[in-house]
């Protein structure tokens, strides 16, 4: 029976290895992607992104006095935005160059 | 309770009111309050007495609060990088506090403070002035060239910029808003199924018969709660962390 620490974290690293229990760790902290969470987040990515843009909008509208006109442009804005997000869903901005 | 009439009052649930009496009425102490000292002392009480016998074979309360720590520093590291270690507190406590406050929402009579916008809205805020914060501090000027990526022609910085900023000022409402909508919608269907279980057990003689079925959809709903209790503060908890990626490595 070996029972000085080393050879033990050598047994358990070899045990966890050979059972498959050590993911590399870029595998770890993923967020779920079942095809109902992607839905959810892409659903509400475009709401956010348009709460943001139409109150955005609203608001210069009212300090500036210019009704409609920066609500349309921000609702535009808005949109795209949203656009924008769900693209990012799926290719995130830094995703590709982990360092 | 729910059945007033014959009405359905699925959203009575998230009504606030005061509790501890007249102490708690004269300074809006509500129970959404009491729940959040509540998460916030359990909290307290798994990481002090889980940790206190500090055994190198850990008991149940100690693999818990192990358990917990392992996995949000796994996350942080994963996710920002070595140098985001001194992030950890923050994600670990923002984790921690939804977690139980989603968790406890489940308990009969229990409240669910993350139910609430006003609060999932307030813990986004604090992400995302921290990672403002963040990334003008550690990169200063050039925090602006976030908004514009390198490459882009210049003529289309007028188009670019403003989405980027309202893309940017999304994330917190985003984050709030998923939190929020989860908790929301989950609590407001296990009230719905749980009133038709009174419903038609008042029918009569096949009553006690037919209220089974939604008495098993609750059973099931609460299994899935519970899930769905871990997920979304686990969601809003690697959503910061990509965030503060984001500001830690501006490109």
């Amino acid at each position: 029976m070996v029972d000085d620490g080393k050879a033990f974290s050598q047994r358990l690293a070899e045990a966890r290895a050979k059972q498959g229990l050590d993911r590399p760790v870029g595998e770890r902290g993923r967020l779920p992607s079942g095809p109902w969470g992607i839905g959810f987040r892409a659903g509400v990515e475009v709401v956010s992104a348009l709460i943001v843009g139409v109150g955005l909008g609203l608001l210069l509208d009212r300090w500036l006095g210019t009704w409609p006109w920066l609500f349309l442009v921000f609702f535009v804005l808005g949109a795209a935005a949203g656009v924008l997000n769900v693209h990012r869903l799926f290719h995130p901005r830094f995703g590709a160059r982990k360092d | 309770m729910a059945a007033e009439g014959k009405a359905i009052d699925a959203l009575g649930q998230f009504e606030l009111s005061t509790v501890l009496g007249p102490i708690g009425a004269a300074v809006g102490f509500t129970q959404s309050n009491l729940f959040m000292v509540i998460a916030g002392g359990l909290i307290v009480a798994l990481m002090v007495y889980g940790m206190r016998p500090a055994a190198m074979v850990p008991g149940r309360l100690q693999s818990l609060a192990e358990a917990a720590y392992g996995f949000i520093d796994d996350m942080v590291v994963a996710q920002v990088g070595e140098e985001g270690r001194r992030f950890f507190p923050f994600v670990f406590t923002l984790f921690m506090f939804i977690l139980f406050g989603n968790m406890l929402g489940l308990f009969p009579y229990a409240f669910t403070y993350t139910s609430h916008i006003s609060l999932t809205f307030t813990l986004a805020l604090m992400v995302f002035v921290l990672i403002t914060a963040v990334s003008i501090a550690l990169h200063g000027k050039k925090f602006l060239g976030y908004f514009f990526p390198e490459g882009a022609p210049i003529w289309l910085a007028p188009i670019i910029i403003p989405v980027e900023i309202v893309s940017y000022l999304s994330r917190p409402i985003s984050l709030s808003i998923r939190l929020f909508a989860n908790m929301v919608a989950g609590h407001v269907m296990l009230k719905v199924f749980a009133t038709f279980v009174v419903m038609l057990a008042g029918l009569g003689a096949i009553g006690p018969f037919v209220s089974v079925m939604p008495l098993a959809i609750n059973v099931a709903l609460v299994g899935f709660e519970v899930l769905v209790a871990f997920l979304q503060a686990y969601v809003f908890a690697i959503l910061t962390c990509i965030y503060l990626h984001d500001a830690v490595h501006l490109h």
